[in-house]
């Protein structure tokens, strides 16, 4: 579904990736862990394109999105991404958040959408949120929503860019459950996280990204009970507690 | 002596309300115009300003930066005074009009261009990361949201600028701070005719400036 090959990514003098290789097939559920600034979020960004690569070749669904002049709008259609900052539009409703780019982007009936996007609220428990603002809800509502709002452009690949990263510790589990929830249907995810109880229940395949490289990979199994670098050894001696 | 404020001065100015009222409509006219062609110009060098070519930066810099910098009766002069020469006529309201919209289109190319980039980067990238365009995500997530926080500072530049229309009247712009000004200078009845006069700019401005400050406080409500 995603093959990343040989990406490089700088940023100035910054070399935030370096050389990365990385498949993800369909429908499997890819976790990446690491400490701040190892290029994880870089990465994932770069799969959506919201970050170009500077060098190698990234293909979503048959599509080289790194070619010039790729499809990229039409790809992101079916690339759906969640937040840290959750990003939903202040200015729309709960719903409208929801039906918006269905109806301009995909061009679906408003009522289509809009039923789609109920049934997704209720999906996340938050249906009788429909016709609230942004503001009105709380930093873990306010995700969910945006969980909604992605599964609502019907996608093939979600993406979650640290999604509990900038929540209050009691609002963490409740965006958990959803994605605990979600990641039983056949959707591709690749989520960058640092809740490791997460990656040890849903991941199919754990990455460990430290210094812009990928340092190891490998099942929750291999990597939580066997790790094979000393980096990660230390990592997951700090993360786990 | 009579005071400056002395009863006959004021039944003269009553006398001779349609001069007033003459100049109160092209103030008007002026202000609605120039306040168009503003905003025309504010959000289209507002926008240049918040591109990332280097080449439209550059042009809202040179734009805002030249208007900003230099004062409006020396635009308007030019525009009277100077454009004459390169053999260019323009009659004295079409002047007024571009003046004040030019010089006040400078001011709301900061406020546009703060505005749009007071919208935090999350929303242009959320809007991408769903198959939006630069413009469709423009036009449905960015500028609406800039709008709102636009609004208070745009209200106070229409206040402004209907203000700065009275510089015309240092080229017989005909409009109201003209006509007060020949009309006092013929008779001397300076008092009574500068006191109506800047009621009248008032009675424009006040409500403007109060609609504005109603804006602000619900901004912050909502926010």
């Amino acid at each position: 579904m995603i093959k990343v090959q040989g990406v490089n990514k700088f940023f100035g003098p910054l070399h935030v990736l370096k050389d990365i290789n990385l498949n993800v097939d369909s429908g499997e559920k890819v976790v990446v862990i690491g400490p701040s600034g190892s290029g994880k979020s870089t990465l994932i960004r770069c799969m959506n394109l919201l970050e170009t690569p500077s060098t190698g070749q990234i293909v979503v669904d048959g599509v080289d999105i790194t070619a010039p002049k790729a499809p990229i709008t039409k790809v992101r259609e079916s690339v759906a991404m969640v937040f840290q900052q959750f990003n939903l539009y202040p200015h729309k409703t709960v719903l409208e958040n929801l039906t918006l780019a269905p109806t301009l982007i995909k061009k679906i009936s408003r009522d289509e959408a809009s039923e789609s996007g109920l049934a997704f609220l209720e999906r996340v428990g938050l249906r009788e949120k429909a016709d609230a603002y942004p503001a009105q809800l709380s930093g873990g509502q306010q995700q969910r929503v945006a969980i909604a709002r992605a599964l609502n452009m019907r996608p093939t690949v979600m993406l979650f860019d640290e999604p509990t990263s900038a929540l209050d510790p009691e609002m963490i589990q409740e965006v958990l459950d959803v994605m605990v929830d979600l990641a039983k249907e056949g959707i591709t995810m690749v989520v960058v996280t640092h809740e490791m109880g997460f990656a040890k229940q849903v991941a199919d395949q754990v990455i460990f990204m430290d210094g812009g490289t990928i340092l190891e990979k490998g099942s929750p199994e291999h990597f939580f009970t066997n790790p094979e670098h000393d980096r990660t050894k230390l990592f997951l001696s700090r993360i786990l507690r | 002596m009579p005071g400056p404020f002395a009863g006959f001065k004021w039944l003269a100015l009553i006398n001779d309300w349609s001069v007033f009222a003459e100049g109160f409509v092209q103030t008007i006219l002026l202000s609605a115009l120039g306040l168009t062609l503003a905003l025309g110009l504010g959000i289209f060098f507002g926008l240049l300003g918040t591109s990332h070519v280097k080449l439209f930066k550059l042009l809202n810099r040179v734009y805002v930066e030249f208007i900003q910098n230099t004062p409006l009766v020396i635009q308007i002069f030019f525009l009277y005074h100077g454009l004459p020469h390169l053999g260019i006529m323009l009659p004295v309201f079409v002047v007024g009009v571009l003046g004040v919209g030019v010089y006040h289109g400078a001011y709301i190319a900061e406020v546009i261009r703060a505005g749009v980039e007071s919208v935090p980067r999350g929303q242009l990238e959320a809007a991408y990361s769903q198959g939006f365009s630069y413009w469709g995500a423009m036009i449905h997530i960015v500028l609406p949201q800039a709008k709102r926080i636009s609004y208070p500072p745009l209200t106070n530049q229409a206040v402004n600028l209907i203000k700065n229309t009275s510089v015309l009247a240092m080229v017989a712009g005909g409009e109201l701070m003209y006509h007060a000004d020949s009309w006092s200078s013929n008779n001397l009845y300076y008092g009574p005719s500068y006191v109506v006069t800047g009621l009248l700019y008032l009675s424009l401005c006040f409500p403007l400036a109060s609609f504005a400050k109603r804006m602000e406080r619900k901004l912050e409500v909502s926010s």
